[in-house]
């Protein structure tokens, strides 16, 4: 789709959640402690947050959208559409969208659908949500990213293990005549299908007793099974460099945007990708909020919880110009520009 | 780009390397084995200095630091 605009949505609120189990990476005993100081150094994660057995991604986007339902007043039945961003949901089927329409207690004129989108998700589910917001019959709408990765990571993977955490958000959508446009730079490269991915469990690889669960040698310290996330970390490093700055450069260029973003808000993949992003866009360290620190890569959820995290209180007070930027498994990756004037935003919600 | 610029950069970015101990001839493995947080960290170094593109095999192809710095150099020049 590459670059365009929506107009007549507005961005009234955010909220996310994330569990309260922490995990510190200096205690992961997979690697050693040499090994963890560079880990930790490279990546940024320092801790994340990990969801408990019995709590799925869905329970998280419930309670995020529960604050933010809370803040806002919003009847439940004034709702129009939920969308729920996720490759971690309950189920294979139903979608866990239509559950979360009943556990939020939201009307049966509620237009529920799942979205699969990984790191892009955030911007993707913003592009489907505000177009449908812009249509004019939805007056108000859902966007919930909500991911636990922890659960498919292999804790004999240093490429994957430390980096994951678990988190959910929820954005409030309404329609408004006097919106400033939403502008995005949205693309995709499915050449790229296997920098990141979970390669049995789906249709053209089904689980097999016989492949499925064996645990694999891949390489030093990578260990993991068929159905746990495999990330070619290189790959994925090479391709961040080669499209973000590109994208969000084409984005900047083509609107009529005569001011420059307040900040940058980049998926949370490793602080060597952001810093490197940020160093080749000639940028300050201190456009590029960062949450990695303390809640790891939390794939789709991570723009949001950074917003909430990092930026809330200038959120809350005044008008923002904020540049959001997603890109990872797919491939896929987009920009957009949004502005904002005084969001509504409870206090990070922990489970 | 010139060998001794590079050199200062490649010191200056890994900690564990001594600045000044890094030669042309000197072999990397003697300094650094090419785990993938180290590969990372240098693909990012080039990339962001030198605007070019390398790959894991690229690095396990390179000797000394002179190989490195060719291998850089090379594909900075197919860029131009």
């Amino acid at each position: 789709m590459g670059l365009f605009s929506i107009a007549h949505c507005r961005v009234a609120g955010l909220a996310a959640s994330v569990p309260k189990q922490m995990m510190h990476n200096a205690d992961y005993e997979w690697i050693s402690p040499e090994e963890r100081v560079a880990l930790i150094k490279t990546t940024g994660v320092v801790s994340r947050r990990i969801a408990s057995p019995d709590t799925t991604a869905v329970d998280l986007a419930q309670h995020a959208a529960e604050q933010l339902l809370a803040a806002l007043g919003w009847e439940r039945s004034s709702v129009g559409l939920l969308i729920l961003v996720t490759q971690t949901a309950d189920y294979l089927m139903p979608a866990s969208s239509n559950i979360l329409q009943h556990k939020l207690g939201l009307s049966k004129n509620c237009m529920a659908i799942d979205i699969n989108s990984g790191c892009s998700g955030y911007i993707n589910g913003l592009a489907v949500a505000a177009g449908m917001v812009s249509a004019g019959s939805i007056g108000r709408a859902l966007l919930l990213n909500a991911e636990i990765p922890s659960r498919n990571t292999s804790a004999r993977d240093k490429s994957t293990f430390p980096l994951f955490g678990d988190a959910a958000s929820a954005t409030a959508l309404v329609f408004d005549q006097h919106a400033k446009p939403i502008s995005f730079n949205i693309q995709s490269d499915g050449s790229g299908y296997d920098a990141i991915m979970i390669h049995d469990g789906g249709m053209r690889n089904p689980v097999s007793a016989e492949t499925s669960f064996q645990l694999k040698p891949i390489a030093p310290g990578i260990e993991r099974n068929n159905l746990q996330l495999a990330l070619d970390g290189i790959k994925v490093f090479n391709f961040s460099m080669r499209e973000v700055s590109a994208n969000i450069r084409a984005l900047l260029n083509a609107g009529n945007e005569t001011q420059q973003p307040d900040f940058f808000v980049l998926h949370q993949a490793n602080k060597l990708i952001i810093d490197s992003i940020r160093k080749k866009m000639g940028e300050n360290a201190d456009k590029f909020p960062v949450s990695i620190d303390r809640f790891g890569n939390t794939s789709s959820a991570s723009i949001p919880l950074t917003l909430v995290t990092e930026l809330s209180g200038v959120l809350k007070s005044k008008p923002c110009h904020l540049l959001l930027s997603g890109f990872g498994v797919g491939l896929s990756w987009g920009s957009c520009i949004v502005h904002t004037d005084q969001l509504l935003i409870p206090t990070l919600y922990e489970v | 780009m010139n060998i001794q610029d590079f050199i200062q950069k490649v010191e200056t970015e890994f900690d564990q390397i001594t600045p000044g101990s890094l030669k042309p001839e000197s072999e990397i493995k003697e300094f650094f084995e090419w785990d993938s947080i180290n590969a990372l960290v240098f693909i990012a170094l080039v990339n962001v200095e030198y605007d070019v593109e390398i790959n894991a095999e690229d690095l396990q192809q390179s000797q000394t630091v002179h190989d490195l710095y060719t291998l850089v150099e090379s594909k900075s020049q197919e860029r131009a």
